[in-house]
């Protein structure tokens, strides 16, 4: 049997949309969370399927490339073991009365609504339609941020749906003005949108414009990358909102908006009068990274502490790809996954301790590695993977990241490193109190699904160890046509 | 006849800006509705003038979106969710009039300068409608961040995105601009709703988004 290439992109999209559609209907806990496990592990093969088979043809609306299947694969990959993992988180939280049993359908429903719209954003050729599937992201992942609806999860509900709405109206002015750009080159009409057609003809665009269109490109979807200074929805929308939600937008919804920054920055690299638009990147991801590296000594919720880490990440990534070059355009590409299966990793770990200890107050975790054992040494290895110690995969990542550096820019190395080892103390003091000393609290055994978690560290510490070449020439090539 | 398609096209949107200027100062909330409803029909009437000047009759709906969503039917529900709520007295602004003002002139100035110096070649209209957008987007902001009061700052939101749909119809030709109007819509849609069923006042006895600061899960 085999598939034209243009039906994998189809499902793709499709399974997503008619599980939401089917998931909205469906009564019963067990069928509706076998079916999320199961369609995110359709989505996820039809991804596969795309990376090994060939490519459709780029349209007006659709494309994939070498550059946004990598993302595809992560994400329907997190996705998939999200669902298996928000299978029994979401059975305890009904088993406990936190989540009532009709906000499942709706639950599910977006859970589904919201890999549609990443998926949409990522294999996206048309830049309206990428500003509108983010969108769709946004307020699917805004709407479960409030399910418990609690005074802490309206009001960062409230938060992220503000700010993220200001990004994302700012993101438009940004894809209007490029449209505005394009235009007298390009001519009227849908082809003046089309991120193909784009790159073919950016070189005789407006730079003025195109930089300002940048702008402010790089403020709309950086808000949604959780970029300091625009990153404060960040912290309460993890804190708040159930755990695989958490996971999700750590692992998934911040790479895919940082992959809509990447593109325009494509844009106008191809443009040679326009600015190197890498050295804003750089500006905003150091400030981050060593804002968020302070923030995450004073962290007392343990979901905070982990989303003020996401924020250090980005930061990081976001430095990466705006150095540029092929070994930190490597070096970016090999964090973001490499962080993505780590941070979800941390929070599935995260979201058990929290429900079998009813709290996600620092102080009132102790002795994990005694009483929980599975899970306990699960969150040590993840927070050691994501402090960046060897032998795991973001040690090689960052020390990439810290070479090159030092190779072509040795000041800007200067904060780099004081923000990595800041943020490592950090990690690894919580991590002491959280993982060792005497029990503190409940210590009734849970019922997890630690397959999730300890596949992904499994995979992180693979990567650090051993990465197979050709995913090493991958990567490389990939890095190469970032610029 | 074409200086006076301008001319008309160039009142609309400075029309627009000055509406802007006149939510900003303004300090209660019934009267900052009705202004928000001006700022619509304002909207309607120049995105339906680009429609009759570039010939573009897609813009017509975004015009007719404008008119009855944005300048009746919000307007109508968020009176009825204030009177509900029973906050119609006083906005508690953050700053003064005075420097609020200033900042908008600052704003405005800002904007001019910086449109006008990048769209040197862009065709006169497509290109002081742009300025003209940004002016609006910048003074929506600043109405967001100079109001405490959540239906204040979804106001403010809401006339942001007029200056958006502004650009957007200014841009000659752009596909996609009668679904992103929809897809905003849909978005404000959800924010008036997200007000209503949260029923914010319920749970905190106020709208004040201060007194929703203090629930905040971990204190700074």
């Amino acid at each position: 049997m085999s598939l034209a290439p243009g039906d994998a992109v189809a499902a793709i999209l499709l399974i997503p949309l008619v599980t939401a559609a089917l998931l909205a209907l469906l009564p019963g806990y067990r069928l509706t969370a076998r079916l999320n496990i199961v369609a995110t592990l359709l989505t996820l093969l039809a991804a596969l399927g795309l990376l090994a088979g060939e490519r459709p043809q780029p349209g007006l609306y659709l494309l994939i490339d070498d550059l946004n299947i990598v993302f595809l694969v992560l994400n329907t990959f997190v996705g998939f073991t999200t669902s298996v993992f928000s299978a029994s988180y979401i059975a305890h939280e009904i088993g406990i009365g936190r989540l009532p049993r009709s906000y499942l359908r709706f639950y599910h429903a977006m859970y589904q609504a919201l890999m549609f719209g990443m998926n949409l954003a990522l294999v996206a050729n048309n830049i309206g339609l990428m500003w509108v599937a983010i969108e769709l992201a946004t307020l699917t992942t805004v709407l479960m941020v409030g399910i418990y609806r609690t005074h802490e999860a309206l009001e960062a509900a409230w938060k992220y749906f503000i700010l993220g709405s200001v990004g994302i109206a700012l993101a438009l002015f940004g894809t209007i003005l490029v449209y505005v750009a394009a235009h007298p080159v390009i001519g009227e009409g849908l082809e003046a949108m089309v991120w193909t057609t784009l790159m073919q003809r950016v070189a005789a665009f407006d730079p003025a414009l195109l930089n300002l269109a940048f702008v402010f490109l790089l403020l709309g979807y950086g808000t949604k990358v959780g970029l300091a200074p625009l990153h404060a929805w960040l912290p309460d929308a993890h804190a708040e909102g159930p755990t695989p939600i958490s996971a999700v937008l750590s692992g998934l919804l911040l790479n895919v908006a940082l992959y809509a920054v990447l593109r325009f920055k494509l844009l106008l690299a191809a443009n040679p009068a326009a600015i190197a638009a890498g050295s804003l990147m750089v500006t905003m991801g150091l400030s981050s990274l060593v804002f968020a590296a302070f923030m995450l000594y004073r962290r007392r919720d343990i979901k905070r502490m982990f989303a003020y880490s996401s924020i250090e990440h980005m930061g990081i990534i976001a430095f990466a790809f705006g150095m540029g070059g092929p070994l930190a355009n490597f070096a970016g590409l090999l964090h973001m996954v490499m962080h993505s299966l780590t941070k979800s990793a941390i929070f599935f770990a995260v979201g058990h301790i929290a429900q079998v200890k009813g709290t996600q107050k620092i102080a009132e975790i102790r002795g994990l590695t005694e009483s929980h054992p599975l899970l306990g040494w699960g969150l040590v290895v993840g927070v050691v993977a994501i402090a960046g110690l060897p032998p795991l995969g973001i040690f090689m990542s960052e020390f990439l990241v810290v070479t090159s550096t030092f190779a072509r820019a040795p000041l800007l190395a200067i904060p780099l490193v004081l923000g990595l080892l800041v943020a490592f103390g950090a990690l690894l003091l919580r991590l002491h109190g959280l993982a060792f000393g005497t029990p503190h609290g409940s210590t009734a055994p849970v019922e997890a699904s630690y397959l999730p978690m300890f596949a992904h560290l499994a995979l992180v510490l693979l990567a650090g160890l051993y990465l197979p070449p050709p995913l090493v020439a991958w990567f490389q090539h990939v890095a190469a046509m970032l610029g | 006849m074409e200086g006076l398609a301008f001319d008309i096209a160039h009142l609309l949107a400075g029309g627009l800006v000055l509406v802007s200027f006149m939510m900003l100062y303004q300090d209660r909330l019934y009267a900052l509705l009705n202004l928000f409803a001006l700022h619509a029909v304002v909207l309607a009437l120049s995105v339906a003038w680009q429609a009759h000047v570039q010939g573009a009759p897609h813009l017509y709906i975004t015009a007719a979106i404008a008119l009855v969503f944005k300048a009746i039917v919000i307007p109508v529900a968020l009176h009825r969710i204030v009177q509900r709520l029973g906050i119609h007295r006083e906005i508690e602004t953050v700053i003064g009039v005075g420097p609020t003002m200033l900042a908008g002139m600052g704003l405005v100035a800002l904007a001019i300068s910086v449109m006008l110096q990048a769209t040197p070649e862009a065709d006169p209209l497509a290109r002081e409608d742009l300025a003209f957008a940004l002016a609006v987007i910048l003074l929506g902001l600043l109405t967001m961040v100079t109001r405490r009061n959540a239906v204040g700052q979804v106001v403010g939101f809401m006339s942001l995105e007029n200056g958006l749909i502004l650009a957007a119809a200014g841009a000659k030709g752009m596909p996609l601009v009668v679904e992103i109007s929809v897809a905003f819509s849909v978005l404000i849609a959800f924010i008036v709703i997200g007000i209503f069923l949260f029923r914010i006042r319920e749970r905190f006895d106020t709208v004040d988004i201060q007194a929703l600061d203090r629930h905040r899960g971990e204190r700074r």
